[in-house]
């Protein structure tokens, strides 16, 4: 490989971009392919299922043996809230290798002991997000939890600005009504605020904290893998 | 320490920037029971130090010995590890799986 294409391939992994390498098995050429440069590629409609995929691999294409290897940033689910929902959330989201952070400035709702090992940011979404809690991308999922405009306005405003790949918030039909008025009012186009999954969660008939999260969850993987018609990918799982 | 696969491509990076000359192995391809997924990298500098892994530690002798070679003629080569009998408790995966191993020179 040339210093050249492992630098690119590691400035890309800081910067949190996905990013591939196709390699040439038969003869050892290779190419880094950053994530925008996709679809003019002539493997664009390989490369794009592969990604959305995440794993490396190898394929078959034009008579020749390719090994791809994928790189994408890790998934990041940024809750707001530290609520009875984020509780069921949070260890569900850890098993499909979500990196979870929970945000909520109210300390009575914030405590270790009802989030035992997960960083727990007892701010406001905007001075989290400032800091402690690493900023916003296409990576992330953020699902607003609180009920409380004060608290979940300001951190769907961010997410819908950084193009997070899903965005959820919490709340019946008429509290969305009220919502999507005072975003608009924010500023926010319609476009934005249409990305916004409201009422949160898959239609599973869901009553409980738990229920909830599991159709949180799956919206999210959804959304992720390319499920959904906002997946940020492209393609299916390959 | 644990090392990342982030941390394995960037030392690959510095190594190389420090003049050492580097060969990076990759797993391509695995079948039945293999330790490390497809993707899993081994860095190797000239002098036979590696991060990283490709299997459990059963074929890494034989993928450094094959990536010193590589460090020296620069010929990228891909080499495919089994259980055939002979080797099996030499440089084969005694867990049973077959990977195949791709190992080039950073140049």
């Amino acid at each position: 490989m040339k210093l050249d294409s492992l630098h690119a391939l590691n400035v890309e992994r800081a910067a949190r971009r996905a990013a591939m390498l196709v390699t040439d098995l038969d003869d050892g050429t290779q190419r880094v392919v950053r994530e925008a440069e996709i679809p003019a590629d002539p493997l664009a409609d390989i490369l794009a299922r592969r990604l959305a995929s995440g794993k490396s691999g190898l394929v078959e294409a034009e008579g020749r043996q390719f090994f791809l290897t994928v790189q994408v940033p890790a998934v990041r689910l940024v809750l707001i809230g530290a609520v009875h929902i984020s509780q069921a959330l949070c260890p569900m989201a850890a098993a499909v290798d979500l990196s979870v952070s929970v945000i909520d400035p109210r300390t009575a709702f914030a405590t270790p002991e009802r989030f035992p090992e997960v960083p727990l940011v007892p701010l406001w979404p905007d001075e989290a997000l400032a800091g402690p809690v690493p900023p916003l991308d296409r990576y992330c999922a953020v699902a607003a939890l609180t009920h409380d405009p004060k608290i979940d306005d300001p951190a769907l405003i961010a997410a819908l600005k950084a193009e997070c790949f899903y965005v959820g918030a919490l709340g019946s039909r008429k509290t969305h009504a009220a919502r999507v008025e005072r975003l608009s009012q924010a500023g926010l186009l319609p476009e934005q605020i249409a990305r916004i999954e409201a009422p949160i969660g898959l239609d599973i008939g869901a009553v409980s904290p738990a229920e909830i999260a599991v159709s949180i969850l799956a919206q999210i993987v959804s959304a992720l893998r390319g499920g959904g018609p906002r997946a940020v990918k492209g393609g299916g799982p390959a | 320490m644990l090392s990342t696969e982030t941390d394995i491509l960037n030392a690959a990076e510095a190594w190389r920037r420090s003049e050492r000359g580097v060969a990076l192995a990759t797993v391509v391809e695995t079948w039945g029971s293999a330790p490390r997924p497809v993707g899993s990298h081994l860095v190797v500098d000239e002098g036979g130090n590696f991060l990283g892994s490709v299997s459990g530690g059963c074929v890494e002798g034989a993928v450094i010995t094959e990536a010193l070679d590589a460090i020296a003629d620069g010929r990228p080569r891909v080499i495919e590890f089994g259980v055939a009998d002979e080797t099996a408790w030499r440089v084969g995966l005694s867990c049973g799986g077959r990977i195949r191993v791709f190992v080039e020179r950073i140049d």
